[in-house]
């Protein structure tokens, strides 16, 4: 039997280590069946929290781990679970949100395809936290092959009576929906997720309400990423204390990275939060240095919407602070690798054509910023720069930054707004030349 | 009717999971797309009346979602992912390939309606760069001995 994705792991990493845990199973091809999972312990957590535990002791547990959100955000998953009112009439939802579609994150699906069960188990007992008895799991329609192992583990998971009516004879009742989303980018911002959910158009919701007061249906909704859930069973499994041991004071915990572009050895590796970026990039057990051993140019570290860092920035820790004070953010994790033959102008013009492509439409500056962005760096990708061009740029940015209402909008301008702060005279070049500085022609061979 | 019984049937049983049938809009089109390969105004009735919600929402909604093609492709649709990771690595050199293999330029079809070939956005397989994706099939880490074989195969196939 062979693997969906043929994606390089550290699974054996994770196997050898007492700490790590995301990636134990997933080099086990027999992993997605449930008596493999069971046979590793799995469902037993989810037995012991729901026949032994208050849903007020798992978030507190989920709370005291410090626990941050894995889809980008960081917001700490304890106290966005506290959110939910104890005292509304109206049902209590959980969504899990597998929209993996920020270029460069690929780590999702892993967990989807290899350990699925793991995902469901977290997504179960996040549920008996909030008093959900309806949960949903909102897949990118895209991952096929993701929504029918996803599927299949879930005709499992009721067959052995995890879920379903009075599980486990506590007399809690909990179902699960696996929806499949229409591949469209801004699904993966909560509020869009909803209305998708809905049967609407995936556009973003103002805040507040909060989901947590008033998600799907209008009614009190925790929307968690796939990493962030099945990281849950963990920490009920072995304790907020534990998972302290791993990463830093305020980003505890191990996440995974996916390490894509212009490294030797691409892949998903989980590592402790807090790991030396450079290391990640360059140790022969994760990215192994630069394609071709050329000089690094940049790197996006958290995917696509994260600003870019140089070379001289690198030696930095993967947490959510470190990030953060040399200017840009953990994000999602897609840690994305530019080597010097990379032209700056040609790399943002992808990820503009993609900003404007996935913006809703919804908000004006969003949905005519990205538009204008595209055709102004695509003239000077195309030798038509004209002086102005770069503080035009700049000047829009600057209109789209926090006047959207989801993170769209600023997802799009902050890699534009380090490239030009970074590579200016490259920009400059450009505009002058109507060329490329360097000779940007990736062949696949 | 387009549709057949098995995916009217599938609509219906997967729109009463749902506290609101409205839900099932979007599963629907998924269950349509996988049989028809693309769909149009009259799948939009098909599933409106299958599942009991007002055309104007299922048009609505599916008019948003890009995933659907609205038009016929051809037997294989060949979607390069075009998205950063993927570029790095070749991808538009990955496309200038399939052009040249297929003899169409990007966005046609094969003359024997076997293959359309399109570029899309980030299908989330950035670490096994580059990539394609085939119906519903994805083909990572591709070089071009693998896009002969797997453009072979497919022609057996059919």
């Amino acid at each position: 039997m062979t693997f969906y994705s043929p994606v390089i792991t550290n699974a054996a990493e994770v196997a050898g280590s007492d700490k790590l845990h995301l990636f134990r199973y997933v080099e086990d091809a027999n992993q997605t069946k449930i008596e493999t999972y069971e046979s590793h312990g799995g469902y037993g957590t989810w037995r012991k929290v729901l026949t032994t535990k208050k849903p007020d002791d798992v978030i507190a547990e989920v709370k005291a781990s410090g626990l941050r959100g894995r889809g980008g955000a960081g917001f700490p998953t304890g106290m966005k679970w506290g959110f939910i009112p104890k005292d509304s009439p109206k049902p209590r939802y959980l969504v899990c949100n597998a929209d993996e579609s920020e270029p460069g994150t690929c780590k999702d699906r892993v967990i989807m395809e290899r350990d699925p069960h793991a995902m469901i188990e977290g997504m179960a007992i996040a549920a008996y936290a909030i008093g959900c008895h309806l949960m949903f799991v909102y897949i990118r329609g895209e991952f096929g092959h993701c929504i029918e192992t996803v599927d299949k583990a879930l005709q499992e998971a009721y067959a052995k009576g995890h879920l379903g009516k009075n599980v486990y004879g506590s007399g809690y009742d909990l179902d699960m929906i696996v929806h499949s989303g229409g591949g469209a980018y801004i699904c993966g911002e909560e509020t869009a997720l909803l209305n998708s959910l809905e049967g609407e158009k995936g556009m973003s919701r103002i805040r507040p309400p909060f989901p947590a007061i008033e998600g799907l249906y209008a009614c009190p909704t925790i929307v968690n990423n796939v990493e962030t859930l099945t990281t849950v069973r963990h920490i009920m499994e072995r304790g907020a204390q534990w998972y302290r041991t791993m990463g830093t004071e305020k980003s505890p915990g191990s996440k995974i990275f996916s390490v894509s572009g212009h490294v030797k050895r691409p892949g998903n590796y989980e590592v402790e939060l807090g790991f030396s970026l450079k290391k990640l990039i360059y140790d022969p057990q994760y990215g192994n240095g630069i394609l071709g051993d050329k000089k690094l140019k940049g790197v996006i570290p958290g995917g696509a919407s994260t600003p870019f860092l140089t070379p001289d920035q690198i030696n930095v820790g993967l947490d959510f602070e470190s990030m953060t004070s040399v200017g840009s953010m953990l994000g999602s994790g897609a840690v994305i690798v530019f080597h010097e033959d990379t032209c700056i102008v040609w790399a943002i013009l992808k990820l503009i054509h993609f900003f404007r492509h996935e913006s809703c439409g919804k908000c004006t500056p969003c949905r005519e910023g990205t538009g204008w962005l595209e055709q102004i760096i695509r003239r000077i990708e195309h030798g038509g720069g004209k002086p102005g061009d770069i503080e035009k740029i700049e000047d829009i940015c600057g209109n789209i930054l926090g006047r959207t209402i989801c993170p769209l909008g600023d997802a799009a301008v902050m890699p534009i707004q380090s490239a030009v702060k970074h590579w200016r005279d490259e920009w400059q070049y450009h505009i002058d030349h109507g060329k490329c500085l360097v000779p940007t022609r990736f062949e696949f061979v | 009717m387009i549709l057949n019984k098995e995916s009217v049937a599938l609509m219906q049983k997967k729109a009463s999971q749902y506290p609101r049938r409205k839900s099932g809009i979007l599963p629907a089109l998924t269950i349509a797309y996988r049989q028809v390969g693309h769909l149009n105004d009259q799948i939009y009735r098909e599933i409106a009346k299958a599942i009991n919600v007002p055309y104007v929402e299922v048009a609505e909604a599916a008019t948003f979602y890009t995933m659907f093609p609205k038009q016929p492709t051809g037997k294989y649709l060949i979607q390069v992912c075009h998205n950063i990771s993927c570029a790095l690595l070749g991808a538009d050199s990955l496309v200038e390939y399939l052009e040249q293999k297929l003899g169409i330029k990007k966005g046609e079809t094969t003359k024997d309606n076997l293959f359309t070939l399109i570029s899309v956005e980030c299908l989330g397989s950035c670490a096994t760069a580059p990539m394609m994706q085939i119906n519903m099939d994805y083909y990572e880490n591709l070089t071009r001995a693998k896009v002969d074989k797997i453009l072979e195969e497919l022609r057996a196939k059919a």
